[in-house]
């Protein structure tokens, strides 16, 4: 582990912090919030267990929807998405852990709108790298880091959580 | 019959990998289990507004149905559409054969209208894997059904609804019932039931509708069907399929029924919580009572559902093990 692997309890801090803001502004009435599988599932429980939200956590598994199957095939490890109940008209929080290029929220989004048409998709992630490939951007973000092209960010958990920054070989 | 090597060596990628399903035979546990484990991602897909995933994309899909089948094609049919796939439906005993084209032939001209992957139901044994092997190996191919030699998604739907009713496999008593001799599914569920560890498989069948050496596939055999059904926890019934009988293998119907046909009275020798499957079409008073069909312990309709789930899986699979086989194609090669 580098020396410049970021602190997740101090991201998380944060990013709960600015949750807390944005939910008091009251913009976003009785919001829906999903977790991308699986560090994205696990960074969800941990903000939604500090809310008072009354509809059920909900979780994406959006391998059915990535853009590399292609290049990659099917990920042999598909858990079954599970939302609680319709998207249709309602104020989506979409957590993931850490955001790269971006694709796997179009994912998301795709995948989200299969489930009906939100009235809002509000992004939340722990850790932005900083590499788009898409135009696509957080709102609430605990932090950012510059990486290399050879390595990675993995979050470990679910409790605690913690980051690791690896090479790509290692993977 | 079509001259053919080892069909698991066919069937997957140097990585192990499906790529063409031809067969439930020599597939390993783990590929079996792979393949429900994605099936029931896709089942949880119909609480979905939008049933249908983007993962055959621009791909095309043909149904190549040498003999004649509504629910299978159909299930096929809308297994590709929800994977978003282009599908083409071709009922070749009405077309082109017909007019003295070869097997060979069509699927050439197929293939040159650049097709992603075959479903083919055939009257011959061996017809998938023929052309898996020697035709359009980079086209793959799901077996639909062919001949008396098996058919693998039907196995795998029937697997499936096992799974969700029982949970685990291996202490479960299954009974197999009916025209065993004429029977591809048959086949290919006891392959299935054996690879993922059923260890009581049982087949009721008269004498003159089991194939000879039926012990070999590792099943017990019964003729009298009231001590076969002794406490088992699955009852799958076969279809008595009259257009295959060439011969007089049964006196009647009747007589059929009367010894062989599913009622309330020989299901209750079975498990209290036994489940009563059948791969359809059911032909209600010949092998099983209209009251057993609709009873709660009838998984009957269920079967039609993860029949979709179950071909969305093996259609991705397969897709996903060609796509990794083939070159990626830069812009300057496009």
């Amino acid at each position: 582990m580098s020396s410049n692997t970021p602190n997740a309890t101090e991201l998380l801090a944060k990013t709960q912090q600015e949750l807390n803001a944005l939910i008091a502004e009251g913009n976003r009435p009785n919001p829906l919030m999903v977790g991308i599988h699986t560090g994205g599932a696990w960074l969800a429980e941990h903000l939604y267990n500090e809310l008072s939200i009354d509809s059920p956590l909900g979780s994406l598994d959006i391998s059915f929807h990535r853009d590399d199957f292609d290049q990659s095939g099917l990920n042999p490890k598909v858990q079954p998405s599970n939302l609680p109940c319709s998207t249709e008209g309602r104020h989506i929080f979409l957590v993931d852990d850490v955001i790269m290029t971006g694709r796997t929220i179009r994912a998301a989004m795709n995948e989200l709108f299969d489930y009906g048409r939100p009235a809002s998709i509000t992004l939340i992630a722990l850790l932005d790298l900083q590499q788009r490939e898409l135009p696509v951007q957080a709102d609430i973000v605990g932090g950012t880091l510059s990486i290399s092209p050879d390595q990675t960010v993995k979050l470990t958990g679910p409790a605690p959580l913690a980051l690791e920054i690896r090479n790509r070989s290692e993977d | 019959m079509f001259e053919q090597t080892d069909p698991s060596q066919v069937q997957l990628t140097p990585n192990g990998e499906l790529k063409h399903f031809i067969t439930t035979e020599h597939l390993s546990r783990e590929i079996l289990t792979e393949i429900l484990d994605t099936a029931d991602s896709f089942v949880d897909m119909s609480a979905k507004q939008v049933k249908k995933v983007p993962l055959l994309r621009g791909k095309t899909v043909v149904n190549l149905f040498f003999e004649a089948s509504t629910r299978t094609l159909s299930t096929f049919e809308l297994a590709a559409k929800r994977l978003s796939a282009d599908v083409l439906n071709l009922n070749i005993s009405t077309s082109s054969t017909s007019k003295g084209e070869t097997l060979k032939d069509t699927l050439m001209t197929l293939h040159a209208m650049h097709s992603d992957m075959f479903v083919v139901r055939h009257s011959s044994s061996g017809a998938a894997h023929f052309i898996a092997e020697h035709v359009t190996p980079d086209v793959a191919v799901i077996n639909a059904g062919d001949g008396r030699h098996a058919h693998p998604t039907q196995a795998m739907l029937d697997m499936l609804t096992i799974r969700q009713a029982k949970g685990e496999f291996a202490p479960l008593s299954v009974a197999i019932v009916g025209d065993i001799l004429h029977s591809r599914v048959a086949r290919s569920q006891i392959h299935a039931l054996r690879t993922l560890g059923v260890t009581d498989i049982r087949v009721i069948a008269p004498n003159t509708l089991l194939p000879s050496h039926i012990e070999s596939l590792g099943v017990k055999v019964y003729t009298n069907m009231q001590q076969g059904i002794k406490d088992v926890d699955v009852v799958m019934m076969l279809r008595l399929q009259k257009e295959r009988m060439n011969s007089a293998l049964l006196p009647s119907e009747s007589e059929f029924y009367r010894l062989y046909g599913l009622t309330m009275d020989k299901l209750a020798l079975a498990k209290p919580d036994a489940i009563v499957m059948h791969p359809g079409p059911i032909n209600r008073g010949v092998e099983i009572a209209s009251s057993v069909a609709d009873c709660e312990r009838s998984l009957i309709l269920d079967q039609v559902t993860n029949g979709i789930a179950v071909r969305m899986a093996v259609m991705s699979m397969a897709m996903s093990g060609q796509a990794k086989s083939r070159p990626i194609l830069t812009g300057e090669e496009l």
